[in-house]
């Protein structure tokens, strides 16, 4: 308990004595010629629901079957519980993994697949029985337990995957796009139900996704991957709002990305990113060379957008609406700037369609405060 | 677009008759009074009898069942090891061969394999006999066996595997209590086919049996070299009559294997919640 | 370790009961004939010693090939056998692509029925079908009983015992390994390119011709790889339904081998017949191989 009695916020990778649960070193993991992973380092703490997103091909898929056991490393070690885990083959270590595919072995019964790996632990039936029954309560399948896995529906096969996976009690879980063949509906709920069984059996998840909104919603810190290097690590709303690099900042989420040459000005620096605009003027500590190429980042919903010029005259330009893209709860308005470039702000739809002003073709003020963007060097 | 023609129809009818009026005829001269084709002398079980009473025939069939039980057992097992082995092994010293060495036997002329087993068996001073059929009809059915088993498990998911090693299965463990129950089909078929050929031939068995052994398609075969023979049509119309039976019983199983996982669908898809 | 001793077993067995052999036969192609058990030398003494070794291989000659090229009956029966196999082979793809057609275009319950129906002839005795057309060939035979019958000849046909029996056979006991494999890839013919050749003007016979042919080419070719390749080297058709002018190197070696008991001519035989097999083989395997990574 912190001392002004506040409930102390989940962050064990800000607290310098507490241990990580897994530690990547080094590892590097190349398929013949192909470099999947590039010497990295990475620590995940106990209890963490850690994400690992990325594009199709970032390597995100092959660290965690490195995790599991199914790859063998091509160097560096990775340490579980201070232990090494490298030589210790996959049916041996103490992580189970829920499939993409989910592998329910299709001659069992849901029963059956969930005893599975209890089975090869122990031959005291009770404990077996007790333990099915808890896993079959906490996920809600106990009516289908004689069923076989073409018995049920694809929601459940979900659950039976993760039922099965956790009857170990296993220190680390890995999810390999778990969410993935589920619809829309189906999928949110069931990332509250993720969540939810994560606190309560206090097991670490690894979730491997490339979906960034399934990421941000369930995970305490996401890992972005790109080209089997971590780009950045970090909790949801720090990594939205204060990404490292225009990569990231592109990822996750929509971003407005202006660049141009800094230039300092006691604490302010000056973007100057166009001949025919003003320079953006934004708060910064930071030193930048002069000259230097400087990105500046805005996410859409700090931008400002009205048919009148805002009061404020800093970080406000003219421009005319080139598209509209209508969310039901939200629009995001393509604003054309004479320079060619195009800005995007959004609004939420506070009024009905017919009492909104802007449409196409309108010329609009988009504004912003220089402290709502973020500065990147790359 | 699936329209099914007359040119389909006619085709299908004339290229079924073709198959099977052989055979017909064959069954139902097995009941001809005569012994010649030319005269059909009335309704009668006779040749049957007389094939139950022939002990050279009874013999034969016996050996030919023990070879065909024994042989078909051990292909299935070395067949099922080397189609493990062509699909999960991946790449070492003297794949090509191996793989050349699996398919090589399923069109090679069968002369060409008895000559060369014979020599074989005399070569190392191997007495011929129910043995040396046994090695040979083994050699050659784990092929086909392999052929089986490897087309199965090329289209198995590999997924189901790496699970039962991530619950803590041994790689042998693994393959006992999940591969083999999900390809046991493939497995049974590859061994229901080991049996068949080896029940059925004549070439390998002549060359590899010696003079100590027979085989009922030896005996048959001498039987024929000198024309049609009643007692031939009994058997013929015996083996028909069981190939006919085992071959019918499969496919309704099969069907209404197929019948009850639509159902199953069916039921998941209503009890979706 | 344990992988070692899995890849073994099955790797071991069949270079010992199928590689090993092979290279007996070349050895004994190269022996002579004896009267002795058994029938051929040199052969090889391991007591012999060293002396024994270089006098065993001296005694090896190629002495039987060059037999094979002076004596007519070989290279005649190799060629005739190569024109059976090869008239065979067309015949049954001329029969059995309609058919496998057929069973493809019925509907899917029909299928199974069909499928069915085209395997039961295969688990059948090959010997007893095969003996089935002895009694209906025949001069007194059933197909000449009808003939005469119903007047459409006069004389009974000599169908037992030419070639035209032997193509009958080798196209009845090898149908349905034509039929399985066209069938196949039939199957897996997308019914929306046919459909959009002819939105796009064929008529129905050019679409067959132009889409549907070419697309089944690894059944066809698969199915008559395995029919050819086996029937080159046949023995009980051209013995129980052949004559004694029908010449087919399967017939030459079993004969050389029980009646003249002249083993060496007969390895001598069978290592020709392989050689001429093999290209057939690996273009076979070849095949195979390519359609097998084409579906992956």
């Amino acid at each position: 308990m912190a001392p002004n009695g506040q409930t102390q916020i989940f962050a064990p990778w800000a607290d310098p004595t507490a241990k990580p649960l897994i530690e990547f070193r080094n590892v590097s993991k190349r398929f013949g010629n192909f470099t999947a992973i590039d010497n990295l380092n990475l620590s995940i703490y106990e209890r963490e629901f850690f994400a690992l997103l990325g594009p199709s091909g970032c390597g995100k898929t092959t660290l965690m079957r490195l995790l599991a056991g199914f790859e063998p490393l091509s160097a560096g070690t990775i340490l579980l519980d201070g232990q090494d885990i490298s030589p210790i083959p996959p049916n041996l270590r103490a992580v189970n993994m829920m499939f993409q595919s989910y592998a329910l072995f299709p001659h069992l019964s849901v029963w059956e697949n969930i005893a599975f790996g209890l089975r090869r632990e122990t031959r005291d039936k009770e404990v077996i029985s007790q333990r099915v029954a808890e896993m079959l309560r906490l996920t809600r399948l106990a009516k289908f337990a004689n069923r076989k896995p073409h018995q049920i529906s694809g929601g459940q096969r979900q659950r039976v995957a993760l039922a099965r996976a956790l009857a170990k009690a296993p220190k680390l879980l890995l999810l390999d796009e778990p969410l993935g063949a589920l619809d829309k509906k189906l999928r949110s709920e069931t990332q509250f139900e993720l969540m939810d069984i994560q606190e309560r059996t206090g097991t670490t998840f690894v979730i491997v996704t490339h979906d960034q909104e399934e990421a941000m919603t369930v995970s305490s810190r996401v890992a972005l991957m790109d080209e089997g290097k971590m780009v950045q690590v970090a909790t949801p709303s720090q990594i939205y709002e204060a990404p490292n690099s225009i990569y990231t900042a592109d990822f996750i989420g929509d971003v407005n990305i202006i660049s141009g040459t800094a230039k300092l000005e006691s604490r302010q620096i000056s973007i100057v990113w166009d001949a025919e605009h003003a320079p953006i003027i934004a708060p910064s500590n930071a030193s930048f060379g002069p000259d230097e190429t400087i990105h500046f980042a805005i996410r859409p919903e700090k931008v400002g957008i009205s048919a009148e010029k805002p009061a404020a005259s800093e970080n406000s330009y003219q421009g005319k609406i080139l598209d509209i893209a209508y969310l039901g709860n939200i629009s995001t308005y393509h604003v054309e700037l004479p320079s060619g470039h195009i800005i995007k702000a959004q609004t939420a739809n506070t009024q009905r369609l017919s009492e909104r002003g802007l449409t196409w073709e309108d010329k609009v003020w988009v504004y912003f405060q220089g402290s709502a963007g973020v500065l990147l060097k790359r | 677009m699936k329209r099914f023609t007359w040119f389909n129809a006619t085709a299908l009818t004339f290229g079924f008759a073709f198959l099977y009026l052989p055979m017909v005829i064959l069954v139902i001269y097995s009941f001809n009074a005569s012994k010649l084709v030319t005269v059909w002398a009335g309704f009668s079980t006779k040749w049957y009898g007389r094939l139950l009473e022939n002990e050279a025939f009874l013999d034969a069939a016996w050996v030919t069942l023990k070879v065909g039980l024994i042989s078909s057992t051990l292909a299935t097992i070395l067949g099922t090891l080397a189609a493990y082995v062509l699909i999960r092994a991946g790449r070492f010293l003297g794949r090509t061969l191996f793989s050349g060495m699996i398919y090589a036997p399923l069109v090679m002329p069968e002369v060409i394999t008895g000559l060369s087993l014979l020599l074989l068996f005399i070569g190392i001073g191997l007495d011929r006999g129910v043995f040396t059929i046994i090695l040979a009809h083994t050699t050659f059915s784990m092929c086909y066996v392999s052929v089986v088993v490897s087309s199965r498990l090329a289209s198995f998911d590999r997924a189901l595997e790496e699970a039962a090693l991530d619950l803590g299965c041994s790689p042998l463990q693994a393959f006992r209590l999940v591969t083999l129950p999900i390809i046991a089909p493939a497995v049974i078929s590859g061994w229901l086919l080991a049996f068949t050929l080896s029940l059925d031939d004549l070439v390998i068995a002549s060359f590899t049996a010696g003079p100590s052994a027979t085989t009922l398609p030896i005996k048959i075969f001498s039987a024929v070299r000198l024309g049609v023979s009643p007692e031939i049509n009994a058997l013929s119309t015996i083996m028909i009559a069981i190939v006919t039976i085992g071959v019918i019983s499969a496919s309704l199983i099969s069907k209404r294997a197929a019948r009850k996982l639509q159902d199953d669908s069916a039921m998941a898809k209503r009890n979706q919640e | 370790m344990r992988r070692f001793a899995m890849i073994c077993l099955p790797y071991l067995w069949l270079v010992a009961l199928f590689l090993v052999p092979f290279l007996i036969v070349f050895k004994i192609s190269l022996s002579d004939i004896d009267l002795a058990i058994p029938p051929y030398t040199p052969r090889l003494d391991f007591n012999a010693g060293w002396q024994g070794f270089l006098r065993f291989w001296a005694a090896l000659d190629f002495e039987n090939y060059v037999f094979l090229t002076s004596d007519d009956l070989y290279w005649k029966a190799y060629l005739s056998s190569l024109r059976i196999a090869f008239i065979s082979t067309t015949l049954t793809l001329l029969i059995g692509y309609p058919i496998a057609y057929g069973i493809a275009r019925a509907n899917t319950e029909w299928r199974a029925t069909l499928l069915m129906l085209v395997i039961l002839p295969f688990w059948t005795s090959f010997l007893i079908r095969v003996y089935a057309w002895m009694g209906i060939l025949g001069t007194e035979g059933l197909l000449n009983q009808l003939l005469l019958a119903l007047g459409f000849i006069e004389t009974p046909l000599t169908i037992l015992n030419t070639n035209w029996a032997v193509y009958i056979g080798i196209v009845y006991t090898y149908l349905p390994f034509m039929i399985l494999p066209i069938y196949a890839s039939l199957e897996k013919l997308d019914n929306s390119l046919l459909e959009a050749a002819i939105d796009l003007g064929c008529s129905r016979l050019r679409a067959f011709w132009l889409i549907t042919l070419p697309l089944s080419k690894n059944g066809v070719v698969a199915g008559c790889f395995l029919v050819f390749i086996p029937a080159l080297g046949e023995f009980v058709i051209p013995s129980l339904l052949g004559g004694s002018r029908t010449l087919m190197i399967g017939k030459v070696l079993w004969e050389e081998f029980f009646s003249n008991r002249d083993w060496p001519v007969a390895s001598a035989v069978a290592i020709i017949l392989l050689l001429i097999l093999i290209i057939p083989i690996i273009l076979f395997q070849r095949n195979e191989q390519k359609q097998r990574e084409g579906e992956q």
